[in-house]
């Protein structure tokens, strides 16, 4: 599908929406994902791999809402409003899917926060606390991962990492050099740099940090940090998606 | 009815550092407090040796990682009405479950030979038998609530057990987290 050109001369007329949003009356951009509708209205929708400034990508499933008519839940991160839709964010069923997935990331890799260096600060942690995800029911899968320290300032610890990919494409959309890429499948798949060489031999990487600052937990970090001190500022990418033109 | 029965609590420490234990000392004069309504009936902290059957409350602390943890965690669940996973170890197995991606003869080997200053060997009685992956309580037996924290805060412990005095059932998740 083309996209709009990008001189806006004779901006094109976007349609206002109403829908309801948990019994709220809401208007709406047509454009607008459902996602971005809550947020200005006050209604948090908990999120993961979302990221405001990054394109949509909709893996984690934390967004889901139900939407009244379809069978099927919606990611709330990529799904447009519409006409008179009905989206419920937090009935029990949602929350019982939200704490489910919490579970399962839990349980796939390392998240042992107490000896993580994003203790604290780590959003997988915090909407484990929000989504009041007190335990895993699920077997601990206790698989080994790969770090690499061989970049002058960063680390990579696949056993933290979530797969959100918001390294991929904040690599990709913003800093433009594509460094970070997914590699593998299900549960073997895992974030790599150039054609999975070390981190430290890459040479596309920028060494810009904006993959470290973006990542929601204890996987991309600075080198140097011991428990609890790795504080992430991913505040800039709204900023500078705008400043850009939103590309 | 007056003078109404204490009521009765039994705490152990399983594979965990015992910090959850100092952080319930922590409670400082509160203690005195919750010896006004509670009896400690078994625990590190007390001389009681067995743990009386028809407990009201029993607290764990520390992962599943050895066969003599397994039959603590199996008595605390026979033995207490109401069974509370306190700390991370025992919530998610936390630190002692690092060792989990590491083959058991080589944690053996790391402990008792790599590591060791005189007479390296391995022990050969003595020791419980290690389990091969240590384990949060609830996945050896059902636990009735979740104290997250590595240790919790001895405010999150207070909230929770009065809570439980006042015959509410506490949300620890709105007092403490993973790695708190």
């Amino acid at each position: 599908m083309a996209r709009h050109p990008a001189t806006p001369a004779a901006a094109p007329k976007v349609r206002v929406v109403t829908l309801k949003i948990d019994g709220h009356d809401i208007g709406a951009r047509e454009d607008e994902t459902i996602l971005n509708a809550a947020n200005d209205n006050g209604i948090r929708i908990p999120t993961l791999c979302y990221l405001e400034g990054l394109s949509e990508w909709g893996a984690c499933r934390m967004c889901v809402v139900e939407v009244a008519g379809s069978p099927k839940l919606m990611t709330a991160c990529s799904t447009r409003v519409a006409e008179g839709m009905e989206v419920t964010t937090n009935s029990d069923r949602l929350q019982r899917y939200r704490r489910t997935i919490l579970e399962l990331l839990f349980a796939e890799r390392n998240h042992i926060c107490s000896v993580c260096v994003s203790n604290g600060h780590c959003e997988l942690q915090s909407l484990a606390r929000a989504c009041g995800m007190d335990h895993v029911r699920v077997p601990y899968r206790n698989a080994a991962y790969a770090v690499d320290s061989s970049h002058d300032l960063f680390r990579i610890d696949q056993n933290r990492c979530i797969l959100c990919t918001r390294c991929v494409r904040v690599c990709d959309e913003i800093e433009g050099a594509h460094t970070w890429d997914v590699m593998g499948r299900g549960v073997d798949s895992q974030v790599i740099t150039d054609l999975n060489q070390p981190w430290g031999q890459s040479t596309s990487c920028t060494g810009c940090s904006k993959c470290v600052q973006v990542c929601p937990t204890g996987a991309l970090v600075k080198k140097g940090t011991a428990a609890g001190e790795m504080e992430k500022q991913g505040g800039f990418l709204p900023y500078l998606t705008e400043m850009r033109g939103n590309r | 009815m007056s003078g109404a029965p204490k009521i009765t609590l039994a705490t152990a420490w399983l594979d965990g550092c015992s910090g959850c234990h100092m952080s319930f000392l922590d409670l400082d004069e509160r203690l005195i407090e919750l010896a006004e309504k509670v009896t400690i009936v078994y625990s590190p902290i007390v001389d009681t040796k067995e743990l009386p059957a028809g407990t009201d409350v029993g607290i764990l602390e520390g992962s599943v990682s050895t066969e003599e943890d397994l039959h603590k965690a199996r008595m605390f669940r026979e033995r207490c009405k109401f069974l509370i996973s306190l700390g991370d170890c025992a919530v998610s197995g936390n630190v002692p479950s690092m060792r989990n991606t590491y083959d058991l003869d080589d944690v053996f080997d790391r402990a008792f030979i790599e590591n060791a200053q005189a007479q390296p060997q391995r022990p050969s009685e003595s020791l419980p038998t290690l389990l091969d992956t240590a384990i949060p309580i609830h996945h050896a037996v059902a636990v009735d609530l979740f104290v997250q924290g590595c240790p919790p805060p001895a405010d999150a412990i207070w909230f929770v057990l009065t809570e439980l005095l006042a015959g509410r059932t506490p949300d620890p998740t709105q007092v403490t987290r993973f790695g708190a």
